[in-house]
């Protein structure tokens, strides 16, 4: 197990490095140019021309490589060329609010998803499944903004229970943390909650058909042992990696919640980046966002190990 | 019946003493709540660096924190703000005393040393800064409160440069800080303006958060534009940046949130319906929007095939599809502006009568156009310049134009009009954008009518001496009556070449909460005068 990890572990550095060398060529052949975004609307050429040979756009591209690729060696990954402002320093600031959304939304989304497939599956063909079948299509087809919407209209500005938006530290007090992030977390699950929930249901209604399950149930064990102590752990693998790369997703970019909800969240500062062609940021996003896919299907396969026994690597 | 008189007495002074030590106790533990105003800009706050961009926001970030040597009042005259000036007989010398009181935020004074050094780096980049240091033969600071700038001749417009309001004005920092390359953004945020920026608190493409700055001493005059006295009347403003302009409005409507620079147009009548809402106009005189050709290649180096274009537009077609209310724009044939000094008509008249697609149709056929396609860029990303690439494509097919429509992000524009490549090689023939009207309203600082060519004019490149003439004689005329009689001759001459297509004007009214008082009409949004009457 351990040389596996290890194995998968230095099969990421290969990866990271290919992803690197991708993207800053495919932004360096994008049309923009930051000195323009800086300069503003009179800028005259000689003045562009002499703000891109301050910020170092008028190197060839092979050192402008090199430069980027020495730093991030020593954990550098450069300064914004719009604000100045380290990229590690911007990505920090912006990690908390996605984090904290991408774990309530998780959170809530399996809370509630699971049982309702479980329940799906165990009550086939009936106004159960009926209904969480309605409700998971209702999820996937109603657009993320809408529901943000519908969500601020009833309960912040109807009802006036929660602000309509914005985005407070846990440091800050749980209060109002929780009251900031309830509509946007809702919001989120309504697409994992019909996700999850029909990836449960497909695969209980697979597992419940085994014979292993009709001997649970021929021995006499309750039902309640038999769908969540037996069929449910076999029937999780399938449902542990949509939960991993949901997980994932929410992290690299829910820009349209964060937008609906303003949550300075690191979706936005992706798009800001790429609207104003902020080299440094968009490498460092995409640097971040592919290492975390590598650590998220690395936790995946080391979670189907500890649910299914069978599986070794 | 006394006992119990007695010990109700007893229990109520007992009961009022409480209260007044509870309420003398709460007068101590919570001084009066800290007034902060929440506004939502029209864009997030990334550059900080007013003199290295022309953007609104920066500028509007600038005027928060710096102050300027000279301003402007409503009707475009120059005021003393932190100096006063005297002019010599001969014109050739222009003395600026600092006022008393006059701090950094660093607790430093405000020296002479401080603004030569800031207007040096500012006339690196600002044109009509270069223009006033070409005539320019010394600046220096005589003393700590004295400034002396010498010309080498006179230059009646030495004044009306350094009080100019936009699009860079001519902001003083200390000297430390001014001495940085005018090509590198600066990273210290020292001034010595009516608010502090608090660094801890600023997140660029979040918010921006500025303290009141409690050493500042306003002027005694009442504010107008930026002359007068600038009295901060709260403790805090911060800028919040909300990209979906849905989400400010409902934040303003539930009170998390006290202004919204630029709501979009068809959400003000929501807004305006909610009893707690107030739209107010604060800059009369709004936006031109314009459209620009490329001088250099064909078919727009020919002046008869510009002409052509100029006479198939229509600036009421490209309002209605840009604003869609009557009520926020107006048509306007001047090319400075109208409700500007120099507000004039001459030559623009079919612009502003609905066109003339037949009369443009006839000069296309005799300046031999030969149906070449022209590239018009059109900016996806923008609300205010979408619509206008569009219509005026519509109207030059109209007029017999080939027309290739080209969408692409704001981006992609601003990089690819620099390039002055032929359309086919990446270039472009036309594109529009929008001006506020002090940025365009006399021949010096309206920056479509340079006419140095290829190396010193704006995108679209005129190269044209008798322009670059015209606007030499305005800047050294010696009245008013010269002056806007100089402004009429280049107005006529601009739109006989077509220098460029004004569309009209349009103005974006803010949105503000009832209890926030004070908001100053202005072309920029200021921060200082304003209050809320309840604490929040």
């Amino acid at each position: 197990m351990f040389a596996y990890l290890l194995r998968r572990i230095l099969s990421a550095i290969p990866v990271m490095g290919i992803v690197a060398v991708f993207v800053f060529l495919l932004l360096r052949l994008t049309p923009g140019d930051p000195a323009a975004i800086i300069a503003g609307d009179h800028a005259t050429p000689e003045q562009l021309e002499r703000i891109r040979t301050t910020l170092g756009l008028n190197q060839p591209i092979w050192l402008q490589f090199v430069t980027w690729v020495g730093r991030l060696l020593q954990g550098d990954l450069g300064t914004s060329l719009i604000s100045q402002i380290p990229v590690t320093e911007l990505i920090g600031r912006r990690l908390e609010p996605t984090l904290s959304l991408a774990l309530m939304t998780i959170t809530v989304s399996v809370l509630i998803a699971v049982p309702l497939g479980v329940a799906a599956a165990w009550r086939h063909r009936t106004w159960v499944d009926r209904f969480v079948m309605a409700f998971s299509v209702f999820g996937f087809s109603v657009p993320v903004f809408v529901v943000g919407y519908i969500l601020i209209q009833v309960f912040a500005i109807q009802l006036k229970w929660v602000p309509v938006q914005g985005y407070r530290s846990i440091t800050e007090g749980f209060g109002p943390f929780f009251d900031r992030a309830i509509l946007p977390t809702f919001t989120l699950a309504s697409i994992y909650m019909a996700l999850i929930a029909r990836m449960t249901r497909a695969s209980m209604l697979e597992v419940l058909g085994e014979d292993y399950v009709r001997t649970a149930r021929a021995k006499g064990l309750n039902e309640r042992t038999v769908l969540f102590g037996h069929a449910l752990r076999n029937a999780a693998v399938p449902v542990i990696t949509v939960i991993g790369t949901g997980f994932a997703l929410l992290i690299s970019g829910v820009v349209v919640t964060e937008s609906v909800f303003n949550i300075p969240g690191l979706g936005r500062l992706s798009v800001d980046a790429v609207l104003a062609r902020d080299y440094p940021v968009i490498q460092g996003m995409i640097l971040l966002t592919s290492a975390l896919y590598i650590a998220i299907n690395l936790m995946i396969d080391i979670a189907y190990t500890l649910l299914d026994p069978r599986i070794r690597y | 019946m006394t006992t119990e008189l007695s010990s109700v007495r007893h229990r109520f002074e007992h009961v009022t003493r409480l209260t007044a030590a509870a309420f003398l106790l709460s007068s101590i533990a919570f001084p009066a709540a800290a007034q902060t105003v929440r506004a939502v800009m029209h864009s997030d706050l990334r550059v900080t660096d007013p003199v290295i961009t022309t953007a609104h926001i920066t500028r509007n970030h600038a005027y928060m924190i710096y102050d300027t040597l000279l301003g402007m009042n409503e009707k475009f005259e120059p005021q003393p703000q932190m100096a006063s000036w005297k002019a010599s007989d001969d014109g050739l010398t222009y003395t600026f005393t600092l006022r008393d009181g006059l701090k950094f935020h660093d607790g430093a004074p405000v020296t002479g040393e401080d603004v030569v050094a800031s207007l040096k780096r500012w006339a690196v980049r600002d044109s009509t800064g270069q223009k006033l240091m070409d005539n320019a033969a010394d600046l220096k600071a005589t003393d700590p409160r004295t400034v002396v700038l010498t010309l080498k001749k006179p230059y009646a417009y030495t004044i009306e440069t350094l009080a100019k309001p936009s699009a860079v004005p001519a902001f003083i920092m200390p000297k430390r800080v001014a001495e940085t390359p005018a090509d590198k953004a600066l990273t210290d945020y020292t001034g010595s303006g009516p608010f502090k920026l608090s660094v801890p608190d600023f997140q660029p493409g979040v918010r921006a958060v500025y303290l009141k700055n409690t050493d500042y001493v306003p002027r005694s005059e009442p504010s107008s534009w930026t002359a007068g006295g600038k009295v901060v009347k709260v403790d805090r403003v911060e800028w919040i940046t909300m990209p979906d302009a849905q989400t400010a409005m409902n934040a303003l409507m539930s009170g998390e949130i006290d202004y919204i620079e630029q709501p979009p147009i068809d959400l003000i009548p929501i807004l305006a319906a909610n009893d707690e809402i107030v739209i107010q106009n604060i800059s009369p005189l709004g936006y031109q929007t314009i459209g620009r050709m490329n001088f250099l290649h064909p078919p727009f180096d020919n002046v008869k095939i510009r002409q052509a274009a100029l006479l198939a537009m229509n600036q009421k077609d490209v309002l209605d599809a840009l604003i869609g209310n009557p009520e926020y724009y107006k048509t306007c044939p001047a090319i400075f502006g109208c409700g500007t000094p120099l507000q004039s008509d001459a030559g623009a008249k079919s612009l502003v009568s609905g066109g003339n697609p037949e009369a443009a149709k006839k000069l296309l056929q005799e300046a031999g156009y030969d149906g070449k396609p022209i590239v018009i860029m059109q900016p996806t990303d923008v609300n205010t310049l979408k619509a206008q690439p569009i219509v005026a494509a519509q109207l030059l097919r109209k007029a017999g134009f080939n027309v290739d429509l080209q969408a692409m992000d704001w981006q992609t524009l601003v990089t690819r009009r620099a390039s002055q490549k032929p359309p086919a090689e990446g270039g472009w023939n036309m594109f529009f954008t929008n001006w506020i009207v002090p940025e365009i309203f006399n021949p010096l600082v309206n920056p479509m009518l340079n006419g140095r060519g290829t190396k010193g004019a704006w995108f679209g490149w005129p190269d044209d001496p008798k322009m670059e003439q015209m606007r030499d004689a305005y800047a050294s005329a010696k009245s008013t009556d010269e002056q806007k009689k100089i402004a009429d001759e280049i107005q006529a001459y601009a739109m006989e070449t077509v220098n460029y297509i004004p569309l009209g004007q349009y103005v974006t009214p803010i949105a503000r909460r009832k209890e926030l008082a004070g908001v100053l009409n202005a072309p920029v949004p200021f921060f200082w005068n304003v209050e809320k009457k309840k604490g929040k």
